[in-house]
């Protein structure tokens, strides 16, 4: 049986030669990412911004804004709304009531659900949720605290394991990565929620387990071709473990794109940054994060023991 | 590495055949379980995503038991103050800004009342520190604080209380597995599997459930009651339900008896088919409220809960039995509540929801309906294309990752887990990375096999080179797991709970698993040439 083979043998492409098209290309995407989620700013959901939102399945797809009007009319605030997955599904999302009353949210869900009950017979409510300010900004809190503490320890390991080059190009290409999944998301005003944070996380540790293949295969071929030019090194060593990127990005996205299709419309924000993410993450490790350690100026022979002095060592570290 | 001694291979096989069948039950409904005899066996939980119910947050009003606090100390000083052979005279006594202050008329006193103020405090926690602080200002004013080791210390007692009364109240209710659980310093969870309409737990859990019997002040003036004025020796609570027409009455401070000599609430009708609420104290508190009510026949007293007036009816008769019923315009349904927060006790701090979310059942149903298909249909998909990419080498890694879903699901059973949403994606991102260790071994020896290598060695070094690097990346992804679960809260540690047991699982299925399956293979067919 002749087994399937993505990439060719042999297959070797000069992915150093293309460094600076490549960095070019990302601080562009970076650059716009940063903008978009400056200018458009993200569609945080309750649990960072508080409030209350409701979920409405309905018989028929409604006039979104004819029932932005409805629901105002209630007089309980200013309704957010946005089509869930499927046109008949909808988020009504509202501000927190000012009034310290315990009830006030209870009234607020019950206005608003008996209102549509009313004018739409057959309308079920799905979820409701209601988030408080407090908890809303600790929640914030913690989920950013949560990003950068990975993204710094994920750092900090790859420098203690290899060199610091490696540990501030990993850095560069995940902050890259996290940056263009934002503007991912401001682009596309997908709700922003706790659920995504999970999404991002595991974008990260996807996009840093393939740069350290990549990194360690840089590292073993180090010690083997110890005269060998860095750039390459670094392309040996991509094109190495180029079928392996490739394989495994396309079954995860095989695995993704499932649940992107069946997976209901709870995880269709959730799958879809995260296939994003495999994406990204994997066009930044074999294009930002190990062609960034030329320019880092990353040495052959780190790993090797210190050259002696004489004619004889200096002679041969020019060649 | 052909080299696999037997004790291992059935080390392996024992392994993962009693994670397989620790994993059956989960697989189940729960009724065919307890058809097989598997139904005292450990089970996944699933997340109220899933399942459908209510996801409540309380926070204790920790300012609330402060003033609280405040004012019991005030009373003990005023009490202790006066008590004894040698009474100490104090005046203008003041409870601002969270302080008592007052003064000691004979100063020749003041080292005998900083004396019995110091004894009303108590130590805290193991460095003996005390829950108040009292000192001296201008010679002869005493002023007492609370440390914040002595709030802490009192917001810790107020939060075990107030846990154990929230349980009760919700078993009270018959719902089916509720968790209840403290978070933090001052906050409890509460979820309710199956519950789609919260509010009555709501109203439930907001009661504080302070039951008082006091007397009606009937020297009150009217006039001075509705300006929120009360004589001395009074105070004027709310009284919404007010026949006479004022929402304001005014009683005498003495409480009769409280709902702490209480023993036990029951729903009853009165002579006109109202609901009540039944109560009946305990032998002292029955004592108490015999007494009061033979000496004030005829005149009404007040029954106010959590701080307002429900009903001021007159005593008829002494009320001897130890019985008596409160009345005050319920429903069925608000008596029911009344009586089970009664009987639970009394919270001794103010509860206020500060996160809800409710999901219905057919949405939780819905959900996990395409939670499965997709795992269903994303395990295919990778299998498949797994094996037309590694023929046999495909079909060991599919081994290894099928067991790897039975042995999480174990896993999680034991550890008693609860499966969310995030969770089921957190599976297929396992199933994914769980195919990228046997994808780096595959790789690496069809590497070898390129250079040159035989069989044999082709594979140990794929087996040995692979596995560091598989090991590096692992690391890193527990790292990433581990601040999740550190820092995450809800979906996010769900997502971290699948994704560090995956990680654990996947090293011993993805390369050790796979390991035994090629070197059994080798050490019997001999290949001289294999496909991958």
């Amino acid at each position: 049986m002749r087994l399937l083979k993505l990439v060719p043998d042999n297959t070797n492409i000069g992915f150093v030669r293309l460094r600076h098209w490549a960095f070019g290309l990302t601080i562009l995407l970076t650059v716009a990412a940063a903008a978009l989620v400056g200018l458009r700013g993200l569609n945080l959901g309750v649990d960072f911004v508080g409030g209350v939102m409701i979920e409405a399945h309905f018989k028929q797809p409604p006039v979104l804004d004819q029932l932005r009007g409805e629901v105002d009319r209630v007089g309980v605030g200013e309704a957010a709304l946005q089509q869930f997955g499927a046109a008949d599904t909808v988020s009504i999302r509202l501000p927190m009531p000012t009034s310290a009353d315990e009830g006030a949210t209870n009234k607020i869900v019950r206005a608003v659900e008996d209102d549509l009950a009313k004018r739409y017979p057959g309308v079920s409510f799905n979820r409701a949720e209601t988030v408080s300010g407090k908890v809303s900004g600790e929640l914030i809190r913690n989920g950013m605290l949560a990003v950068f503490l990975a993204v710094f320890g994920i750092a900090l390991f790859s420098w203690f394991r290899y060199e610091w080059q490696f540990g501030v190009s990993t850095f560069v290409a995940i902050a890259h990565d996290l940056l263009v999944t934002l503007g991912f998301f401001a682009l596309t005003q997908l709700e922003f929620d706790l659920n995504i944070v999970a999404a991002v996380l595991t974008i990260i540790g996807y996009s840093i387990n393939d740069k350290i293949v990549i990194d360690d295969r840089i590292r073993e071929n180090m010690r083997k071709y110890r005269q060998m030019d860095m750039r390459a090194l670094i392309d040996l060593s991509v094109n190495e473990t180029l079928p392996r990127t490739v394989m495994t990005s396309v079954t995860i996205l095989l695995a993704l794109g499932a649940m992107l299709i069946f997976g209901g419309p709870v995880l269709r924000g959730f799958t879809a940054a995260m296939m994003l993410g495999v994406v990204v993450g994997t066009y930044s490790s074999i294009y930002v994060s190990s062609s960034l350690l030329i320019s880092l100026g990353l040495k052959p022979q780190p790993f090797a023991a210190a050259p002696k002095k004489g004619p004889a060592s200096r002679a041969e570290r020019i060649s | 590495m052909l080299d696999f001694p037997r004790w291992k291979v059935w080390g392996i096989i024992l392994v993962l055949a009693v994670g397989v069948f620790l994993a059956l039950p989960s697989l189940m409904p729960e009724s065919t379980a307890r058809g097989l005899g598997l139904g005292g066996m450990p089970r996944i939980n699933l997340g109220l995503d899933l399942s459908g119910g209510s996801h409540l947050k309380l926070e204790a009003d920790t300012a609330d038991l402060a003033k609280q606090n405040l004012a019991k100390m005030e009373d003990t000083i005023r009490t202790e103050m006066r008590r004894g052979d040698t009474k100490i005279g104090i005046g203008d006594i003041s409870t601002a800004n969270g302080r008592i202050s007052f003064f000691v008329r004979d100063i020749a006193q003041l080292d005998a009342a900083v004396e019995r103020a110091r004894q009303q405090t108590s130590a805290v926690g193991v460095t003996g520190q005390r829950d108040w602080n009292v000192a001296v200002v201008d010679s002869t004013r005493i002023v007492m604080t609370q440390t914040q080791a002595g709030l802490d210390d009192a917001v810790d007692k107020a939060m075990q209380t107030a846990t154990e009364v929230v349980r009760k109240r919700i078993d009270e209710l018959g719902t089916r597995e509720p968790t209840i659980v403290r978070e933090g310093k001052d906050r409890i969870l509460v979820q309710v599997p199956g519950l789609a309409d919260p509010a009555g737990l709501k109203a439930l859990l907001g009661k504080t459930a302070k039951l008082e019997f006091k007397l009606v002040d009937l020297t009150a003036d009217p006039a001075a009651v509705a300006a929120n004025r009360a004589p001395p020796g009074s105070q004027i609570v709310p009284y919404p339900g007010n026949p006479g027409g004022a929402p304001l009455i005014a009683v005498q401070r003495r409480v009769i008896i409280s709902g702490d000599d209480l023993i036990d609430a029951q729903v009853a009708n009165d002579q006109n088919q109202q609901s009540v609420v039944s109560i009946k104290f305990n032998s002292e508190g029955g004592r108490k409220f015999a007494r009061v009510t033979q000496e004030n026949t005829g005149k009404p007293f007040a029954m106010i809960l959590d701080g307002s007036v429900l009903s001021a009816p007159n005593i008829n008769e002494p009320i001897l039995g130890g019985n008596a019923q409160i009345s005050g315009n319920f429903t069925v349904d608000s008596a029911n509540q009344l009586a089970i927060a009664l009987r639970s006790g009394k919270l001794p701090v103010a509860l206020k929801v500060i996160e809800e979310r409710t999901v219905g059942a057919q949405l939780g149903a819905d959900s996990i309906h395409a939670g499965v298909v997709a795992s269903i249909i994303a395990s295919v998909a990778v299998i498949v294309f797994m094996l037309v990419t590694y023929g046999r080498f495909g079909v060991y890694a599919n081994l290894a990752v099928v067991l790897n879903i039975f042995i999480i699901l174990a896993v999680m059973a034991i550890l008693n887990a609860t499966l969310t949403l995030p969770g089921i994606a957190g599976f297929v991102l396992t199933i994914g990375t769980a195919v990228d260790a046997n994808v780096l071994i595959n790789e690496r020896i069809r590497e070898e096999r390129r250079r040159g290598r035989n069989v044999v060695q082709s594979v140990e070094l794929g087996y040995k080179e692979a596995s560091r690097t598989i090991f590096e990346a692992n690391t890193v992804h527990a790292i990433s797991g581990l601040i999740m679960l550190g820092l995450g809260s809800g979906p996010v540690k769900g997502f971290a709970v699948v994704l560090l047991i995956g990680i654990c699982t996947s090293v011993f299925t993805a390369v050790l698993f796979t390991r035994m399956l090629v070197a059994l293979w080798l050490r019997k067919a001999r290949p001289t040439e294999i496909t991958i």
